[in-house]
């Protein structure tokens, strides 16, 4: 597990992901959103709203937030938490830049268990 | 009969001393009052809003004719008093002389001319009154050339004014910064810095030598050479107390006319009051303490004795988008001591001034809200050794609560002055609450706070949702989002004053609260601009909500709607195979017909969307845009080509229609339909615009509804040709376009603006009808486009970027 979680996967080039905007990587246990801010930092998390199963990855990126486009929950993309009066969290995951290439760690997204079906 | 009383000047001051004259001892005198302008008293303040097209003439009138005949008042206007004869108590003018018992002079103010060559030219005017204004605003057409001497308060709120107006405004100042006797040279600097993005050319240390021309002004000449062209010389270097009159009636006066304690002159018998009086050696060019005076004397002219004590003033300045606060003594000295805090990125400089334990002077620039906090201790002398650590983040800090935007009013003590014009503390707008004032209008009723200038009104409402807490209703408009406080309205009418044409520029320049706004704002935001600007604004596609980014409607289990063009719902047999063959290739889970007339392939995933869609494309189909906030579908029924009873040609009218509208971005949803005769068929009444067809021609009805609310269309007009339809139903989309809120349907922004005034602009002002229609079309040149064949996507772009699960499995 040490081992694994040191262990970098290249997704792709920034220029990839659109500014205030993400992409999806797709793993066997659900895909993951993969998020741009207007300022070049990237996140990652569930690519999942926690209310309705709602695809994040085509939210609206505002600063550090990400809002749901089925029915406006908003994330912050740095702890997963919902944001306001609405209660729900979404799992994290570790992404950053090297040489303009985002790269995720592969022993987060391969340790973690199959997505249940909604 | 009661005493005498004349007044001679109807200003702000003794319009004011008039409503506390008239309140406390109503019939206790028989009064006249004269004034030079043609009109009674309006707010002299407000001039600058209308000076910038912000506001009317009629909004800033206080007192009208009724007022005054109400009141048995008798109104002298136009008519300029010539003379006072002291010995005999007569007030003399053009039309004869007039006995007076009493006798208030409030002669306010003369602009001060620097005497240089060509000041007497036509073209050159003061800043004071109507006239003025209204000579500004004459001048200052797009691309004419003003400017603007004297960089004081007055001086910046013309140029402002006329920068709104579109005129190439320039400034002259002969300090070293601008606003010298409020601002030290840093808040200068940034209030520069925000004209001259504004377009204004200020040029500081400069002196004039002359202004040029022959018959009118064509230029102004400074003594370092530069040669500024000018359609329009405003002169706004000060003011001095107009004075004449007093000093000709031998009344004792220096700078101003002399008063006391009780505003008397040196005769016992005559008053002054306003901005032409002197009082312990002191002038007065603010409102405050000349409301102050009005009190005073109203008290001392019913016999109640009162002493008018001159108290400090805050100064802010009334231009849009600057925010500045001065307040106080803020000049260098021994003793004295400085605290200071800069962000250069947000333009924010806050400084304040301490000597000893107290704080003597407060100037902040780009961030006030914390002004009337520190303005009160200013005031009040508090000793702030034990708070100056943090003593410059205000008192959210001070008071060691979170930085709740409340918590700096929440903080402020009852006796905090929250209106400064009208000096009303937070007490007083307490106790009118707990009186039942429950609403803005109701506490400015009582109180008067927030009712001259206005930049506090959003304290009032901050002190009201403090006092009455989840009873309160900010104001029937709320702000757009959280994350401004401006209103839709305020946003769409600053970006076209302002000339904004980014999200960036709007958040910037209009204080956005939030980094990158949010997903209410942002897509409001990318509206408006590209309605506005449809030439210079480059969409926004990351703004946009996900059915306009992928250009379909996005499911409740992340899959698309696919929704092809039939244009007025008529298809062909090719196009329906195509459509089946669609639906076989991708795997489409439903195909439903809808209420629209046009068939919809539900389930789509989205890395199909482009294939599904070259296909379409192929086969001659464009978007149907059946997820936009623009037009979606034009219905028709057969019309007079097949049905026994049609009057015209309603399928023929509504491809036209939807050819001529289809690609435009909406408000919200815009959906049209033509009946072909009034059985109407293809239910026109409930649509935002529908025509319904007769023999003499087209009845244009708009503002349905059949969502939520259901609800009839009201007839906007009725035409005899096709050719006449299409101009003005365009017109009309133009006209929404231009001035909704975003997300208003039709139907909810007619309830706003009144079916009457979109007619007076579109269908009886024919000029106006051809302009909005012109451009409706020239947005239609940048927008009338398919998505899909406009920029053919990139696939792989609509792909994971990544699949590791095939990775995981290998």
């Amino acid at each position: 597990m040490n081992m694994a979680s040191e262990t970098w996967i290249d997704i792709g080039p920034l220029a990839d992901i659109p500014r205030e905007g993400g992409r999806v990587v797709r793993t066997a246990a659900g895909c993951v959103a993969v998020f741009r801010t207007a300022t070049d930092e990237v996140f990652a998390m569930d690519d999942r709203c926690p209310h309705k199963g709602g695809p994040l990855s085509e939210g609206i990126v505002h600063g550090r937030q990400v809002t749901c486009p089925l029915h406006n929950w908003v994330f912050d993309m740095t702890t997963g938490m919902a944001q306001g009066a609405d209660k729900g969290h979404v799992t994290t995951f570790t992404a950053r830049l090297d040489g303009g290439r985002v790269l995720l760690n592969a022993g987060e997204l391969l340790g973690r268990a199959p997505a249940t079906a909604p | 009969m009661g005493e005498r009383l004349v007044i001679i000047g109807a200003g702000m001051a003794s319009g004011r001393m008039l409503e506390h004259l008239i309140e406390a001892a109503p019939g206790c005198y028989d009064i006249t009052i004269f004034n030079g302008e043609p009109r009674g008293n309006y707010n002299r303040i407000m001039l600058s809003p209308v000076l910038s097209g912000e506001k009317a003439f009629e909004d800033i009138v206080t007192h009208d004719a009724g007022w005054y005949a109400a009141n048995g008042i008798a109104c002298r206007f136009g008519e300029h008093v010539t003379k006072i004869d002291r010995d005999r108590k007569m007030v003399v003018s053009a039309k004869g002389e007039t006995p007076y018992d009493r006798l208030v002079i409030a002669t306010g103010s003369a602009p001060f001319i620097i005497p240089v060559a060509g000041k007497d030219l036509s073209g050159v005017v003061s800043y004071r009154d109507l006239e003025d204004t209204n000579a500004m605003i004459a001048a200052a057409r797009p691309g004419a050339n003003a400017v603007v001497i004297g960089g004081g308060l007055l001086g910046l709120e013309a140029a402002a004014g006329m920068a709104l107006r579109g005129a190439k405004v320039t400034v002259i100042h002969l300090m070293g910064h601008l606003m010298e006797r409020q601002l030290d040279p840093a808040a200068g600097y940034l209030l520069q810095k925000d004209l001259e993005k504004k377009g204004i050319t200020v040029h500081c240390k400069g002196a004039t030598k002359a202004i040029l021309g022959h018959d009118r002004v064509e230029a102004v000449l400074l003594e370092d050479g530069t040669v500024y062209p000018a359609d329009l010389v405003c002169m706004a270097v000060g003011i001095r107390p107009e004075t004449r009159l007093a000093t000709d009636a031998h009344l004792e006066v220096a700078r101003g006319i002399v008063v006391d304690d009780q505003l008397r002159t040196s005769d016992p018998s005559v008053f002054a009051i306003g901005e032409c009086v002197e009082h312990e050696k002191q002038l007065f060019g603010l409102v405050a303490p000349l409301y102050d005076q009005a009190k005073i004397l109203a008290r001392t002219l019913t016999g109640e004795a009162a002493t008018f004590q001159p108290v400090q003033t805050a100064t802010k300045l009334k231009v849009t988008g600057v925010d500045l606060f001065s307040a106080g003594d803020f000049a260098e000295g021994p003793g004295r001591e400085d605290i200071v805090f800069r962000d250069p990125g947000r333009g924010v400089y806050k400084r304040l001034i301490l000597e000893g334990e107290k704080l003597i002077g407060a100037v902040m620039y780009g961030d006030t809200a914390d002004g009337s906090w520190f303005f009160g201790l200013i005031k009040d002398g508090t000793d702030v050794t034990a708070m100056r650590d943090t003593l410059i983040f205000g008192p959210a800090f001070a008071g060691g609560s979170s930085a709740d935007p409340m918590a700096a009013v929440a903080a402020l003590p009852p006796e905090a002055e929250i209106c400064g014009c009208n000096g009303v503390c937070k007490g007083r707008i307490i106790e009118a609450i707990g009186g039942g004032a429950n609403t803005l209008d109701l506490v400015r009723a009582e109180t008067k706070a927030s009712s001259s200038c206005g930049t506090c009104t959003g304290l009032v409402e901050q002190v009201m949702a403090l006092t009455l807490g989840g009873g309160f209703q900010a104001n029937a408009n709320p702000p757009m989002c959280k994350c401004t406080d401006h209103t839709h309205e305020d946003v769409r009418r600053l970006i076209k004053s302002l000339g904004l044409k980014s999200i960036p520029a709007v958040m910037q320049e209009l204080g956005w609260k939030s980094v990158g706004g949010c997903a209410s704002c942002r897509p409001a935001l990318n509206y408006y601009l590209l309605s506005d600007w449809p030439m210079d604004y480059r969409d926004d596609r990351q703004s946009r909500f996900v059915n306009e980014r992928n250009h379909a409607n996005i499911q409740k289990d992340g899959t698309y709607s696919v929704v092809p063009r039939m244009w007025g719902g008529v298809t062909t047999p090719a196009e329906l195979r195509a459509i089946a063959d669609a639906a076989d290739k991708y795997s489409v889970p439903m195909v439903k017909v809808t209420g629209g007339q046009r068939i919809d392939l539900l389930g789509v995933r989205k890395e199909n969307l482009p294939a599904i869609w070259a296909d379409l494309n192929d086969a001659g189909m464009v978007s149907g845009h059946a997820y936009a906030k623009g037009l979606r579908t034009v219905k028709t029924c057969v019309g007079s080509e097949f049905c026994r009873f049609g009057t015209q040609d309603s399928t023929g009218l509504g491809i036209r229609l939807e050819k001529l509208l289809w690609g435009s971005w909406t408000p919200a949803k815009v959906k049209l339909a033509v009946s072909g005769c009034p059985r109407n068929c293809a239910e026109a009444t409930c649509k935002d615009i529908g025509v319904v067809c007769v023999d003499s021609g087209y009845q244009i009805s708009v503002a349905g509804a059949a969502g939520m609310d259901v609800k009839e269309t009201e007839l906007l007009c009725t035409v005899a040709t096709e050719e006449e339809v299409l101009e003005i139903v365009a017109a009309f989309v133009q006209l929404y376009r231009e001035n909704a809120r975003y997300l208003h349907r039709i139907y909810k922004w007619v309830a706003k603006v009144g079916l009457d005034w979109c007619k007076a602009e579109v269908v009886e002002d024919r000029a106006n009808r051809r302009a909005l229609h012109d451009r409706f079309m020239l947005s239609q040149s940048v927008y009338q486009s398919d998505p899909w064949a406009a920029e053919p996507p990139v696939r792989k772009d609509w792909s994971p970027i990544y699949d590791l699960s095939r990775e995981a499995a290998e």
